[in-house]
C-alpha cells in the first residue's frame, strides 16, 4: 500500500470483505474516511462510517478506560458462565480474546458461526476436496452456485475472479458457464460481459437437499428411478454432471449463511460428495465462501490457539468444542451465559438487546438499542491501526493498514488490560 | 546476568565434546568464556548430562494444513486435554495441539527450535501467525517452490539460472523463510491439471517440465544463492511401493549439488515379496552412505491416532483411500501449491504399517554418518513429535527394539533386518541428529552447540538407563539464557526468535515482472504479499535473526 502526500492511499485492503479486495484507493481527511474507487455496498458503508464515542461508558456514564477496564475485569471475575461473541476482530484483538476466554473459563462464539457450523459439520464428518479464489479465477470453467445468492454477500466476486480480462492457462473467460441451483441471483454480477444470462436450475430451499442428493447419486454413476427430483428434471441434473465430465475444472460454491433451513449441512455434505466422486475422473473443487465481518479470522485464531475450531468452551479450565451447546444465543436465551463481552472492532454491529451484564468493545459509532453495562470503544483494524484478516478461503491472510490517527485503542489493547486487571477468577 | 552451570557432563559435538565434565558460564544469554567473576545463579549439575537444546528440523507447527487437521479432528484432540496450569495457557495436545501446546510440550523435552517445513509462499503468514504463539520455541520455515505457476512458466519459457534465483531470493524474502521446500515437484500443479502421477521424468501435461528439471534448478537456486540448508526436498511418488527407485535417481540426478531429503521413510518402499510391499531402506542408506551432498530426517512412523498433513495434494488424494478415520480433505491453492490432510491409525498389527515403521528404523541405523541424519516423524505425518523419547530408546537400546520387533506384524518383522542390527546410537550421536547436525545443516551458527558465543539454549536430563524417561523429561531448560523449564515444569514464559535467511538479490528487476503478475493473475497486489518485519516484531514477541548467506 502506498500513501501519497494528500493522503490518499491505494492498494488499501478491506477488512469488511469477505473476499478481501486490497485494490481500494481511499482518502484520509483527518478522520473523515472516503472511499475513492473499488468500493462497493460492504466496503463503503465499512470504511465511511464516522468516529462518533472516543470516551468509555459505564452505565452510561463517560469514564477513564482505567474505570472501564476495571469494571469489565469485575464482572468477569465473578461471572460463572461468560460468553464472548461478535468478533468481527483481526488476528491480534482474537488472539487477546481468547487469551481472556481462557483465564474467565468462558465460551467463545463468533456471531456468524452459525453458517460456518453447517461447513464445519461437513468437514468433520467426510471433508472436502476445496480450491481458492486465484485457482477459481485462472481455472473455472463450469462455476456452480448451490443455494446462494454469492454476489448478495460479495458484490464483487465475480468481477474480479469470474470475468476477468485474462487467465494464466489462457482461458476465454466470457464463455464461463455460471449455473444456478435454487433461485436467481437479484443482481446482475453473474451475467457474462456478452450479456448470456446463468444458467438457472431452479427449485426451493426445501427441495436443495433431494437436488444435492440427486447430482452425487448421478456423479456416482447411479441411475434415477424417478423423473424429477426435488421438482428438477434429472435430465438437466444429468446434464450438469454430463457438463462437469468434459471441463476441465469446475468449481461448486455456496454461502453457508444463506442454507439457512434445518440440517443444511446434509445437503452441503451431498454437495462435497459429488465433487470428492467426480474427481475420481475429472477435477472439480469447492469452494465455500464466508468471511464476513471477521468470522474466518476469529475462527482461524480459536483453532490454532486452542486446538479446536470456533464454538470453545473453556468452563473446565481446558478448550472444549462443541458447535450445539456453545451456541451464543443459546446459551444467553436458555439464561446460562451470566455476562456477555461482545468485541467487535471491524463491523457495528451492536450485541443483541438480551437481559445479562455486557461489556462491549466495540469499534466507535456502534449505535446500541439497550446501553450496557459496560462500553470502550476501540478502532478499526485496518483504518485506527494495522493487523490482519483472513479472507473467506481461509488461506490468504491479509495484512491491514493504519489509515488515520484516531488515538483510540485497539481492542486487543483493551482485553489485555482486563486480563490484566483481573487477577485471580473468584468464581 | 552471570549463570554458572558447573560440572555437568557435556555432550558437545560441534566442539568434539563427548561426555566430558566441564562448566559452562551463560552471561546474557550467551554462553561466555570461563571467568573468576562469582556467578548470580550457580546449577550444580554434577551426575546430569548437558547438551544443547534440541532443534526438530522438520515439523508441521504452522500453517494452514495443520490448522484443517484441527479443524478436522476435534475427536482426536478431545482426548487430550492440556487444562490451564501455572503459567501455561489451556490448549490440547494428541495429533496436531494447539500452538500453545506445541510450545510447552517441545520445551518440556529439551527442545528449543523447531522449523515448519512447508511454508506455501500464499499462505506464508498464517505459518508466521501460528509460529508465533508456539511459546518458548525458536522457529523457521521453508518456502515451498516447484509448483507454482511462476517457476514453472520461468522454466518453460527457459529462463536462465540467474532469473531463477532471483525469483527464489525475492520468495525467501518475502516469506520470511530459512530456507527452500519442493514438494512432489510439479506434481501438486500437475494433479490440477488432472494427472494422477508424475514420475521423475514425466513431464507436467501443461508446463512440458518435468520434475528433474525443477530439482535440478531450484538445488543449484538455493546453492548458488549460497542459503545454508540445501534444498529440502519431499520427493516424487510418495507411499507409492517402488519409490525407492525415485529416491536413488533423485540421488543420482541432482549431480552432486547439496540436497536435503525429507522423510526418506516414506521413499523408500520397494516391490518385493508376496504383497509387492518390501524396504528399500538399505539401498537408500547405501546411496547416503556414499553421496555426501545427501543429507535425510526419516519421518519415523511410530504405531497409534495420528493425521498427515501434507502440501502433496496429489499424494494425499491417492491416500486417502485410506484415511482412518474415513475424512479427509485436499486443496487446490492459488495456482501456488496445494494441500493434503489425511487422518492416519498406524496399527503394530498391520503389514504396510509395520513395515514402514521397520524402514524407518532400518534407515537410522543403516545411514552411517549421524551428521547427516535427523530425528523426525515428520510431525504429525509419522506420529506426534512428543514421541521423540520413545523414538530415542528404539535407537539406543536394541533389546527394547527387539522386543518391540516381536510384536509387530509377524510378516512384516520376517521381511525386515531390523532384528540383526547391532547398532545402539550414542548420546554423543544423538545429541549430534538432533542439535550440533541440524544447527549446522540450517546455518545456524549460533545453535545446537555449547561453545563461547553460542546462545544459551541448554537441556540438562539426569542419565537415566530408560532413556526413554531421561529425554521425556529434562532436570533444567534453557533458553537464550532463561530458565524456562525446572524438573519438567515451564517455570517461564518466553517467545522465541525467527530464524531466516536474506540472499542478496535484484528487487526492481524481479519486481518489475511480478507486479504486473499479481495484478493480472493473482488476488492480491504484490505489495500486500510480502511480509514486511514489522508485521512479525510489532508485538514485541518475535525478533528476527538473519543467518548469513555465502554465495558459491
Amino acid at each position: 500500500m502506498s500513501e501519497s502526500a494528500s493522503k490518499i492511499w491505494e492498494n488499501v485492503p478491506s477488512p469488511f470483505c469477505g473476499i478481501a479486495s486490497d485494490d481500494l484507493k481511499i482518502q484520509v481527511d483527518g478522520t473523515r474516511v472516503k472511499v475513492l474507487e473499488h468500493g462497493d455496498a460492504v466496503t463503503i458503508p465499512g470504511f465511511e462510517a464516522p468516529l462518533t464515542d472516543t470516551a468509555p461508558r459505564v452505565a452510561g456514564r463517560p469514564v477513564g478506560l482505567d474505570i472501564a477496564v476495571a469494571e469489565a475485569a469485575a464482572l468477569l471475575r465473578t461471572a460463572r458462565l461468560p460468553l464472548f461473541s461478535g468478533f468481527g476482530t483481526d488476528v491480534n484483538d482474537t488472539r487477546a480474546a481468547i487469551s481472556l476466554v481462557d483465564k474467565s473459563r468462558g465460551v467463545f462464539d463468533q456471531m456468524r458461526a452459525e453458517g460456518g457450523m453447517r461447513n464445519l459439520a461437513v468437514l468433520q464428518d467426510s471433508g472436502w476436496i476445496a480450491t481458492t479464489l486465484a485457482e477459481l479465477k485462472n481455472r473455472v470453467e463450469v462455476l456452480v452456485c448451490f443455494g446462494s445468492d454469492v454476489e448478495a454477500n460479495f458484490p464483487r466476486f465475480f468481477e474480479r475472479f469470474v470475468w476477468v480480462p485474462a487467465t494464466l492457462f489462457g482461458q476465454d473467460t466470457a464463455q464461463r458457464e455460471i449455473v444456478f441451483i435454487g433461485s436467481a441471483p437479484k443482481g446482475s454480477a453473474a451475467t457474462a460481459p456478452d450479456g448470456r444470462l446463468p444458467k438457472i436450475i431452479p427449485c426451493t430451499q426445501q427441495a436443495l437437499p433431494e437436488v444435492a442428493a440427486g447430482l452425487a447419486a448421478l456423479a456416482r454413476g447411479n441411475r434415477l428411478q424417478a423423473d424429477a427430483v426435488g421438482g428438477v428434471p434429472v435430465a438437466e441434473l444429468q446434464a450438469l454432471i454430463d457438463r462437469i465430465k468434459q471441463a476441465q475444472y469446475s468449481v461448486f460454491t455456496w454461502a453457508a449463511g444463506q442454507l439457512n433451513f434445518p440440517h443444511a449441512e446434509l445437503a452441503i455434505q451431498q454437495v462435497c460428495q459429488c465433487v470428492v466422486t467426480l474427481n475420481k475422473t475429472v477435477r472439480a473443487a469447492v469452494l465455500p465462501v464466508g468471511g464476513q465481518d471477521g468470522d474466518r479470522t476469529a475462527g482461524q485464531v480459536c483453532t490454532w490457539l486452542s486446538g479446536f475450531p470456533c464454538r470453545v468452551g473453556y468452563l473446565r479450565g481446558y478448550p472444549e468444542h462443541d458447535a450445539y451447546h456453545y451456541a451464543g444465543a443459546q446459551l444467553l436465551g436458555n439464561g446460562e451465559a451470566d455476562v456477555l463481552v461482545w468485541v467487535n472492532s471491524i463491523g457495528l454491529n451492536p450485541p443483541p438487546g438480551i437481559a445479562v451484564p455486557t461489556v462491549v468493545i466495540g469499534r466507535s459509532g456502534m449505535v446500541f438499542e439497550q446501553e450496557p453495562a459496560v462500553f470502550i470503544p476501540v478502532g478499526c483494524p485496518g483504518i485506527d491501526h494495522a493487523g490482519h484478516m483472513y479472507r473467506c478461503d481461509n488461506v490468504v491472510a491479509m495484512p491491514l493498514y493504519k489509515l488515520r490517527d484516531s488515538g483510540l485503542p485497539s481492542a486487543a489493547q483493551v482485553l489485555a488490560a482486563i486480563e490484566q486487571a483481573m487477577g485471580a477468577k473468584t468464581c | 546476568m552471570l549463570i554458572k552451570l558447573s560440572g555437568g557432563t557435556v555432550y558437545d559435538p560441534a566442539h568434539g565434546v563427548d561426555g566430558q565434565v566441564r562448566d559452562i558460564y551463560v552471561r546474557d544469554g550467551r554462553i561466555v568464556p570461563p571467568t573468576g567473576d562469582t556467578p548470580d545463579q550457580e546449577y550444580d549439575l554434577r551426575g546430569k548430562i548437558v547438551m544443547a537444546g534440541a532443534i526438530d528440523m522438520h515439523t508441521h507447527i504452522g500453517g494452514g494444513k495443520v490448522t484443517i487437521a484441527r479443524n478436522l479432528l476435534p475427536e482426536d484432540h478431545r482426548k487430550d486435554p492440556a487444562p490451564r496450569e501455572g503459567l501455561m495457557r489451556a490448549g490440547c495436545g494428541h495429533a496436531v495441539p494447539s500452538t500453545l501446546t506445541t510450545g510447552y510440550r517441545y520445551a518440556e523435552m529439551g527442545y528449543t527450535a523447531g522449523f515448519e517445513p512447508a511454508v506455501l509462499p500464499i499462505n506464508a503468514r498464517q505459518a508466521h501467525h501460528e509460529m508465533a504463539d508456539v511459546p518458548l520455541l525458536d522457529v523457521g520455515g521453508y518456502v515451498m517452490l516447484g509448483s507454482d505457476d511462476f517457476l514453472l512458466r520461468m522454466l518453460r519459457d527457459g529462463r536462465s539460472q540467474a532469473e531463477i534465483n532471483n525469483y527464489v531470493a525475492w520468495t525467501i524474502h518475502s516469506t520470511q523463510c530459512i530456507g527452500v521446500k519442493v514438494v512432489n515437484p510439479g506434481g501438486i500443479s500437475a494433479f490440477k491439471f488432472n494427472q494422477r502421477n508424475l514420475d521423475l521424468d514425466e513431464q507436467n501435461s501443461y508446463y512440458g517440465i518435468t520434475p528433474r528439471q525443477i530439482l535440478q534448478t531450484l538445488a543449484r537456486a538455493v546453492h548458488e544463492l549460497g542459503v545454508p540448508h540445501p534444498l529440502h526436498v519431499h520427493g516424487c511418488n510418495l507411499g507409492v511401493p517402488g519409490n525407492v527407485e525415485t529416491s536413488l535417481n533423485t540421488i543420482s540426478g541432482i549431480e552432486g549439488l547439496p540436497m536435503h531429503l525429507t522423510h526418506i521413510q516414506f521413499h523408500s518402499y520397494g516391490t518385493e515379496g508376496d504383497r509387492k510391499f518390501s524396504s528399500g531402506a538399505a539401498r537408500i542408506a547405501e546411496a547416503i552412505n556414499k553421496n555426501e551432498n545427501i543429507t535425510i530426517d526419516v519421518g519415523q512412523v511410530l504405531f497409534g491416532q495420528t493425521v498427515t498433513a501434507s502440501g502433496d495434494s496429489m499424494a494425499q488424494h491417492r491416500n486417502s483411500a485410506v484415511a482412518n478415520p474415513n475424512k479427509w480433505v485436499c486443496m487446490d491453492i492459488e495456482c501456488d501449491a496445494g494441500c493434503g490432510v489425511v487422518p492416519f491409525k498406524y496399527k503394530d498389527k498391520n503389514f504396510v504399517n509395520a513395515l514402514q515403521w521397520a524402514i524407518g528404523l532400518e534407515t537410522f541405523l543403516l545411514v552411517e554418518d549421524p551428521w547427516r541424519i535427523f530425528l523426525t516423524t515428520d510431525h504429525p505425518n509419522g506420529a506426534p513429535f512428543y514421541a521423540y523419547p520413545h523414538l530415542i530408546k528404539l535407537l539406543m537400546n536394541k533389546s527394547f527394539r527387539n522386543d518391540a520387533l516381536a510384536r509387530i506384524n509377524p510378516d512384516a518383522a520376517a521381511l525386515s533386518t531390523l532384528g540383526s542390527i547391532e547398532r545402539e546410537y550414542s548420546l554423543y550421536e544423538i545429541a549430534i541428529m538432533t542439535r550440533a547436525g541440524a544447527a549446522r545443516l540450517l546455518g545456524l551458527r549460533d545453535r545446537g552447540h555449547l561453545g563461547e558465543g553460542a546462545a544459551a539454549d541448554i537441556t540438562v536430563y539426569t542419565a537415566q538407563e530408560d532413556q526413554e524417561k531421561m529425554f521425556e523429561k529434562p532436570d533444567y531448560v534453557f533458553k537464550d539464557g532463561e530458565l524456562v523449564v525446572k524438573h519438567g515444569e515451564i517455570v517461564k514464559i518466553v517467545w522465541g526468535n525467527v530464524h531466516t535467511v536474506k540472499p542478496e538479490f535484484d528487487r526492481a528487476k524481479i519486481e518489475s515482472e511480478l507486479k504486473p503478475y499479481f495484478d493480472r493473475y493473482h488476488t492480491m497486489k504484490l505489495d500486500n504479499f510480502m511480509i514486511r518485519d514489522n508485521e512479525i516484531e510489532d508485538d514485541g514477541r518475535s525478533k528476527i535473526l538473519v543467518h548469513s548467506c555465502k554465495k558459491a
